[in-house]
């Protein structure tokens, strides 16, 4: 069962316990759950996908450093149980909303991987034809209803497209993933109370990283946590290890099936880390590199479930092994494909700004 | 007033992907004898919408909470999931709460895309002084809205343009913001009862002259009308053209008319700078120059909010007296 609130005291004079209090405080992990449909097949999916967020964000950082990559990435890294974990119960007739660190979503969410990568490379390839960059990856066809340069630009399109599915009768559902930040944003307040009033198909998932920026989530929220403040909207809110993929799968599956059903919104807070700066370059002084933060910070949600998949008899370790190759290529290829495409032509500056 | 209710009722009619949502637009969610589809229920705070959710429910005439953010969030979160949602945001004034949805998001949605999603919602708000409204609930913002590349923007002025004109808004596949006069909602005017569309970007010449060209744009058409009416005892022939689109607004009938006319005044309510008017100046400026014959006059309200009293808030619209006091270096050219 999820341990029982410490509570927090609201000055901050030791981080170090405080982070340790953050990270346990009442954390569903995968010893509380009780997962039936993890198969051998569903476990390679879920395995690869990681793979690929994880190979994709590699990439990403190693072109962005080189300086073949424009602008500025977000990475996503670090956080994979969380998008994949959500997104193994989704088809594509279900929607995402993303954030700015959205690669990940995207990946999950079966964004294709050459056609993104082309996106981030600013190439007429791209999914976005180049125009909308690392920020603003989408494909409607897919559900992706977009990564979003907004913090919190999400909660009202996810909170549309729900209504939408309720007002169409179907069984469709939305996810509506934003971070730590942007639970303070007023839309979170609004859009959290028009999903229950109303009671829409939309999962609210918040992955709480501890940083919005170079802000950590003890110094900004007024609530010590994110899932406590559901029950002010009259919705589950859970909490969960937002680095143990079968947790977040178990309680993500269980809060998609209650809005598939008509029962509501689900508020779910993950609890992670953001591995990498807030973009690329940054040299994230405010961390702390010891201590608890180092310990947490050293957990691979990738390892966790290699571990996880052997130890249950799932998938064996050259299964493991050969799947990461697998993306690896997968990958390369994508990184191929985006080196080689066209940038976009100059007549491309002015269209697609209006539906004719 | 009448020609919206019934263009809404039509759009609605003909298209079951058109919902209404905002603030007390069927008024009285929740309360028990107003649930079913009771004839009493407000219609908005001026009763625009009155009689829609009775016919068609609350399932497609949702009030929403006091959300202006949120509801206009999902309005843009239910066009991009293929629903033809028109959201009211009841003064435009209220815009600085919704303005992410339509600034970030809805407006910039199929560029990021590739060309890959539409948006098609009409946010329906209203504008104006002159109903004591004080600053707050009556500033006139059409033209800021206007300037956001993916935004288009239609201000009536007449209750056959406004029906014809908020259909044309409901069909179209983007964000089409419809701003209304709150002083005009009870003009009286000729409006076929069949579903008819007038084309979004096509401004209206309202009266044909030769001398000078007057461009306004939603009620300041009538200021416009009366100034030509004024000029006409003096043997001035003005053309009066009524924008009616102020994003896109029609270049090419404004740029034909100066060419004719050789003088310029757009009388626009809004604040003096960075609005239509001054963009008009600078395209006619810039296209048609050498057919001036002499400064472009834009009447606009002043650099202020809008102020309560009622005698100074009459100072602040464009009116007539204005037109002439402060054009009156080209209109005086015209009478000599």
């Amino acid at each position: 069962m999820a341990k029982k609130a410490k509570g927090m005291p609201k000055s901050v004079t030791n981080v170090e316990s405080r982070f340790k209090e953050l990270v346990d405080l009442e954390v569903r992990t995968s010893a509380d759950t009780d997962v039936k449909d993890l198969t051998k097949d569903k476990a390679k999916d879920i395995y690869k996908n990681m793979e690929d967020i994880r190979n994709f964000e590699e990439n990403v950082k190693r072109f962005f450093a080189a300086g073949e990559i424009p602008g500025f990435v977000h990475l996503y890294s670090g956080e994979e149980a969380i998008a994949t974990g959500v997104c193994s119960h989704l088809s594509n007739d279900d929607y995402i909303t993303s954030t700015h660190r959205g690669h990940g979503h995207c990946v999950a969410k079966g964004g294709d991987l050459k056609e993104m990568m082309a996106e981030i490379f600013g190439k007429s390839t791209g999914v976005g034809k180049g125009k909308g960059g690392s920020m603003h990856i989408a494909d409607i066809d897919k559900g992706i209803l977009g990564a979003n340069g907004m913090v919190g630009g999400g909660f009202g399109i996810a909170t549309g497209a729900a209504m939408r599915n309720k007002y169409k009768k179907n069984d469709r559902v939305v996810v509506c993933f934003f971070g730590d930040g942007a639970a303070n944003e007023g839309l979170f307040h609004e859009c959290l109370n028009m999903a229950s009033i109303w009671s829409l198909p939309v999962v609210f998932v918040n992955e709480n990283n501890l940083y919005a920026e170079a802000t950590p989530q003890w110094y900004s929220s007024g609530s010590n946590t994110i899932a406590e403040r559901a029950a002010a909207y009259n919705m589950p809110g859970v909490r969960v290890n937002g680095k143990d993929l079968v947790a977040v799968y178990d309680i993500a599956g269980e809060a998609i099936e209650r809005a598939r059903k008509g029962e509501g919104p689900t508020l779910i807070e993950c609890v992670t880390y953001r591995q990498h700066g807030h973009f690329e370059g940054d040299e994230q002084l405010y961390k702390a590199t010891t201590g608890e933060e180092k310990e947490w910070a050293s957990v691979d949600p990738l390892n966790v479930f290699r571990e996880y998949a052997i130890e249950n008899g799932l998938l064996t370790e050259e299964e493991l092994n050969q799947l990461r190759e697998e993306s690896k290529k997968d990958v390369e290829d994508a990184v191929t494909f985006a080196k080689e495409s066209p940038m976009p032509e100059a007549e491309a500056l002015y269209e697609d700004v209006f539906a004719d | 007033m009448n020609a919206i209710n019934e263009a809404l009722d039509q759009a609605m009619e003909k298209d079951e992907n058109v919902l209404l949502l905002g603030e007390d637009i069927a008024g009285g969610a929740g309360v028990p004898h107003l649930e079913e589809n009771n004839e009493d229920a407000w219609g908005g705070v001026m009763g625009v919408t009155r009689g829609l959710m009775p016919k068609y429910g609350r399932e497609r005439v949702i009030d929403t909470p006091i959300s202006e953010m949120g509801y206009m969030g999902a309005a843009v979160g239910m066009a991009v999931t293929g629903l033809r949602p028109v959201p009211e945001l009841m003064f435009n004034d209220f815009i600085g709460f919704a303005f992410d949805s339509i600034l970030g998001q809805g407006s910039k949605m199929r560029y990021m895309f590739g060309g890959k999603a539409k948006v098609p919602m009409t946010v329906r708000t209203m504008h104006g002084a002159g109903a004591s409204a004080a600053a707050q609930h009556s500033g006139s913002y059409y033209g800021m809205l206007g300037s956001i590349p993916g935004v288009k923007v239609v201000v009536p002025a007449t209750p056959y343009d406004a029906k014809g004109l908020l259909l044309s808004s409901i069909e179209d596949d983007n964000l089409v913001i419809f701003s209304e006069d709150k002083t005009l909602y009870g003009t009286k005017g000729e409006v076929p009862e069949e579903y008819y569309t007038i084309p979004i970007g096509e401004a209206d010449v309202k009266r044909e002259g030769e001398d000078l060209t007057i461009v306004t744009i939603g009620k300041m058409l009538f200021v416009g009308l009366e100034v030509a009416e004024i000029l006409e005892k003096d043997n001035v022939s003005v053309e009066v053209i009524d924008l009616r689109t102020v994003a896109p607004w029609d270049q090419k009938t404004v740029i034909e008319s100066v060419k004719k006319t050789g003088r310029l005044i757009v009388i626009d309510e809004a604040n003096p700078h960075n609005n239509t008017a001054t963009d008009i100046a600078s395209v006619i400026s810039d296209k048609a120059f050498d057919y001036l014959d002499g400064p472009i006059k834009c009447i606009c309200a002043p650099n202020t909010p809008v102020p309560f009293a009622i005698n100074l808030e009459q100072l602040y619209i464009p009116d007539a007296d204005k037109v002439l006091k402060e054009a009156a270096e080209i209109i005086d050219d015209l009478k000599a």
